[in-house]
């Protein structure tokens, strides 16, 4: 039994999250509560009464009763409509075990794309939104996150309290927003923070944050499939996802895109993401994450040292650095043209960059010692030292250890 | 706010250190060292010799004794420090995160007691 009710946890948790928060004002964390003493409830009651018929029904009239009686205690005025609403959504019983006359909410909407537009909402702090997403939706702990982003619990802890705060106390709405394809932009971003928090991580917390990221794609993909971003994203995810079993040996030592194998890519995940990408394309609406999926598009259909495709990945960084002008963009762009074979254009692009920005930024450092090399500039063994004092993964450390005791060619 | 970095290894990681390994062992410190330094936030540090070298002194019924070995009985053993300045504590962790250490190693992050107030 206590399987079962993890397993209807780690299915329905974002779902009653959204539809209790959703009607309580928008108040996450009272609702986080309630939930979780409703799965303590079910862990006391149903080894010995046996599996409601409708377990999420169940749960959600228990934990819907806990917060009436919550706004009962409060008897604030203004909680009076959030109170009929609840009652009217647990009429027919009094008493919570009696789970026959439950089956009644047979249909419980899904709100969590809802509730994903409340988390990533421009007036909340974007380093709250990720994290935020991820525990709303997924039920992911502040320590777990904590973790993956390498800050203190402590720090996380207060970041998701204060961004719950704001979104009960600046009434942020749980309705859809009309602005749609605007907003729908922020939540994508958040999930993209997830992604690359975790693709980029070496705690086994962050790796799982890959699949968690894809997940939360996934529920905005099944709503506003008509939203190409949403598929660009996916489909970005994926192919780089694909790539997961490649990206190290069998002795997990580094292997760059570049050297990796193709038979070890999941060719499934790599169709999937032709599929969203091609579709999202005959949608008409171009932007950040369809361009950056078909530079992974590019890459992986790249065979050994192919200068015109390296050219055309270059092409598609200045048209995202158009859209989007990020660091790790021109970054990306730089790396190209080195492979292009234009090492001098790729410093020039490096040198352009804000030297605050970049002074620890560990992929500029490498892309930087990997170009000085080509130039035949001495200074590339100073930049491969910052890149490896910089590097937080044990087998990028080791690869570009490996990579600074190669000649100047 | 300073914070001491303290870097724990275990047999096999200190065994790196002459060897085959050792170039890529050393190389590695020495990166994340200058990364320190340039990155402004270096404010001292040292390496030690392994825990073979190690002298205890304890005081056993109000007598200095001395005995070999290391203090701690334990799998991982003190293998140097870096002291960094940086604003809070997960900037600290940040700079953790990027110490060179193996699979088996282990950074403790601890802040620095303040300067006594009579100092000066």
């Amino acid at each position: 039994m206590h399987q079962r009710i993890e397993s209807i946890a780690q299915q329905s948790y974002g779902k009653l999250l959204a539809y209790l928060a959703g009607r309580y004002r928008g108040d996450i964390q009272a609702a986080e509560d309630a939930l979780a003493d409703a799965f303590a409830r079910a862990l006391q009651v149903w080894p010995a009464k046996g599996e409601p018929l409708n377990p999420e029904a169940w749960l959600l009239r228990v934990a819907g009763n806990q917060l009436i009686d919550g706004i009962r205690k409060q008897k604030r005025y203004q909680y009076v409509s959030v109170l009929q609403e609840l009652e009217h959504a647990s009429v027919g019983s009094s008493s919570i075990e009696n789970s026959a006359v439950l089956t009644e909410l047979e249909q419980i909407p899904d709100e969590r794309l809802q509730m994903m537009f409340a988390c990533a909402h421009p007036a909340i702090d974007p380093l709250v939104r990720t994290p935020l997403l991820l525990q709303a939706v997924l039920g992911l702990s502040a320590q777990r996150i904590a973790s993956a982003f390498l800050v203190s619990p402590q720090t996380m802890s207060q970041r998701l309290v204060r961004g719950k705060i704001k979104i009960r106390d600046a009434g942020i709405s749980f309705e859809l927003p009309e602005n749609l394809s605007e907003r729908v932009q922020f939540v994508l971003d958040a999930i993209y923070g997830a992604f690359s928090i975790g693709w980029n991580g070496t705690e086994p917390a962050s790796q799982s944050l890959v699949e968690d990221a894809i997940s939360l794609a996934r529920i905005v993909m099944a709503r506003l499939p008509s939203h190409a971003e949403a598929a660009g994203l996916l489909a970005l995810m994926l192919y780089c996802d694909a790539r997961r079993e490649a990206r190290r040996t069998t002795e997990n030592a580094y292997v760059p895109l570049d050297r990796q194998d193709p038979s070890h890519w999941d060719t499934t995940l790599v169709k999937e993401a032709e599929w969203l990408l091609s579709n999202a394309s005959q949608l008409g609406q171009p932007g950040r994450y369809q361009l950056e999926a078909a530079i992974q598009s590019a890459h992986m259909q790249r065979r050994g040292n192919d200068g015109p495709t390296w050219k055309m990945i270059v092409a598609l960084y200045s048209a995202l650095e158009t859209l989007v002008p990020t660091i790790g963009g021109r970054i990306g762009k730089a790396a190209a043209m080195a492979q292009a074979g234009d090492a001098a254009k790729a410093l020039l692009e490096l040198d352009s960059l804000e030297p605050a920005l970049v002074a620890e930024h560990q992929p500029y450092w490498a892309v930087r010692a990997d170009v000085l090399r080509r130039l035949g500039d001495a200074g590339y063994l100073e930049a491969y030292d910052r890149a490896i004092g910089l590097s937080d993964d044990n087998a990028v450390r080791q690869y570009l250890l490996l990579q600074k005791q190669l000649p100047m060619t | 706010m300073k914070y001491a970095l303290m870097i724990f290894e275990a047999d096999a990681d200190f065994a790196k250190r002459q060897g085959p390994e050792a170039p890529a062992y050393w190389n590695a410190w020495m990166a994340y060292s200058s990364s320190l330094k340039a990155a402004g936030v270096m404010a001292g540090g040292a390496g030690l010799e392994g825990p073979t070298t190690a002298t205890v002194l304890r005081n056993i019924d109000g007598k200095a004794t001395v005995q070999d070995g290391p203090f701690l009985d334990s799998k991982e053993q003190l293998g140097g420090f870096f002291l960094i300045d940086v604003p809070n504590l997960d900037e600290a962790i940040k700079w953790a995160s990027r110490v060179p250490i193996s699979e088996l190693g282990s950074v403790e992050i601890r802040p620095l007691l303040p300067p006594p107030p009579n100092a000066e």
